[in-house]
């Protein structure tokens, strides 16, 4: 197959753009591609400082790789699990992790959840109980409490992730298939800081598959944790974009099309964003925003886990890894 | 003539002649999602089969990351 730009050996057939091309220009075809989403949608621009939340895999590199390609202020930012599943999960992608910054010079602010707060979380979902033997909540929970917490502290005016289309598109089925409003009018590009406390937060893979992501990963050398994690095997997730997957090989764009319909659907007012705007408040303990009433989920969450462990109850006021966060300007 | 693909751990047998499509479909796998690396590169996958290539499949999907 010929690449469609200059004619060489393709190396990647993208069905739903009709577009096959060689790795150079792949590896400058996409970069422009994310460049266009994060104006479009209005994310960040390159005054403003960028969090990078990474987890070492091919998407959050693959993103990072591309913003420092593109000219954008960016620290990153690995949150450590404590995930083993036999072969040193999260050491590996630490490492990965932390490469790919001193490679390219790079800020990399690391939280061990267990130096940090006292467990890992495989840990804490035995010992909260949450979950259904899965650590898969309580390990979201955590990570969403984490990255929030650095990119206010820190003063970054965006925080990115890494998630993929794919991601979004099988998210966007579960929340379909159970008709779960709250969700589904949350889902967007860009989740807007919008009350004190709150990072703004942005997906600007959020139109690119994940095929694409790998192809790039392997175009442009980075090196990346290839195993997923391990207790994400046979989750709803991988399954839902197994199905999806299915209807892609069959109909090429079907993905595509099924969130940007979803995204227009959302703009013409299909949803009542009033009706399901969550009551945010800052929780009593750590002040971060929260739906629960008094102390959030995390504090409550950490309070029981400390109780168990005989550790003293108060949640750190600092994340006392974070030793290079900037002040917030 | 058989070639070997691997993937995940594991070796596979493609027939000679037959496109990397068609061998990743009767491994049982979609195309969508996996790549294909023949000799270290990234290939597409109307790629011919041949004696002595090595072949790698590269898994897309993941889970539980950020």
């Amino acid at each position: 197959m010929k690449c469609r730009k200059c004619g060489g050996t393709a190396v990647i057939n993208m069905r739903q753009h009709k577009l096959a091309l060689c790795a150079d220009d792949y590896a400058v075809w996409l970069p422009e591609q994310v460049q266009r989403w994060i104006e479009k949608y209005e994310m960040f621009t390159r005054a403003d400082k960028v969090l990078m939340a990474v987890s070492g895999g091919k998407d959050s590199l693959g993103l990072w790789d591309i913003l420092i390609r593109l000219g954008y202020q960016t620290d990153g930012l690995y949150i450590g699990l404590g995930i083993d599943g036999g072969f040193g999960y999260s050491d590996q992608s630490r490492a990965l992790s932390q490469k790919f910054a001193d490679e390219h010079k790079l800020t990399l602010h690391v939280v061990e959840v267990q130096e940090t707060y006292g467990a890992t979380i495989p840990e804490l979902a035995v010992i909260s109980n949450r979950g259904h033997g899965k650590p898969c909540s309580v390990c979201g929970l955590n990570k969403r409490y984490i990255m929030n917490r650095v990119a206010h502290d820190g003063g970054y005016t965006a925080l990115a992730t890494g998630h993929n289309l794919d991601d979004e598109a099988a998210v966007l089925m579960q929340n379909t298939l159970n008709w779960a409003g709250g969700y589904l009018v949350r889902q967007a590009p860009v989740l807007p800081a919008s009350m004190p406390g709150l990072a703004r937060k942005v997906k600007p893979l959020c139109r690119v598959y994940e095929r694409e992501m790998a192809a790039y990963a392997i175009v442009r050398g980075i090196d990346y944790i290839y195993d997923e994690c391990p207790h994400a095997v046979g989750s709803t997730t991988i399954y839902n974009k197994e199905l999806l997957n299915q209807l892609e090989e069959a109909r090429p764009g079907a993905k595509l099309q099924f969130y940007l319909s979803f995204l227009q659907a959302k703009e013409a007012g299909l949803f009542s964003v009033k009706a399901s705007e969550p009551d945010l408040h800052a929780c009593d303990r750590c002040g971060q925003p929260t739906t629960a009433p008094g102390d959030c989920s995390f504090c409550r969450l950490w309070d029981k886990v400390r109780m168990v462990k005989g550790l003293p109850t108060q949640v750190p006021a600092e994340l006392a890894a974070l030793d290079a966060l900037p002040e917030a300007e | 003539m058989i070639v070997k693909i691997a993937y995940r751990g594991k070796e596979y047998d493609a027939n000679a002649g037959t496109t990397l499509r068609d061998a990743v479909k009767k491994i049982g796998l979609q195309p969508e999602t996996v790549l294909a690396v023949v000799d270290g590169k990234l290939v597409t996958d109307d790629t011919i089969v041949r004696e002595g290539m090595q072949i790698k499949l590269v898994a897309v999907i993941s889970g539980g990351a950020l």
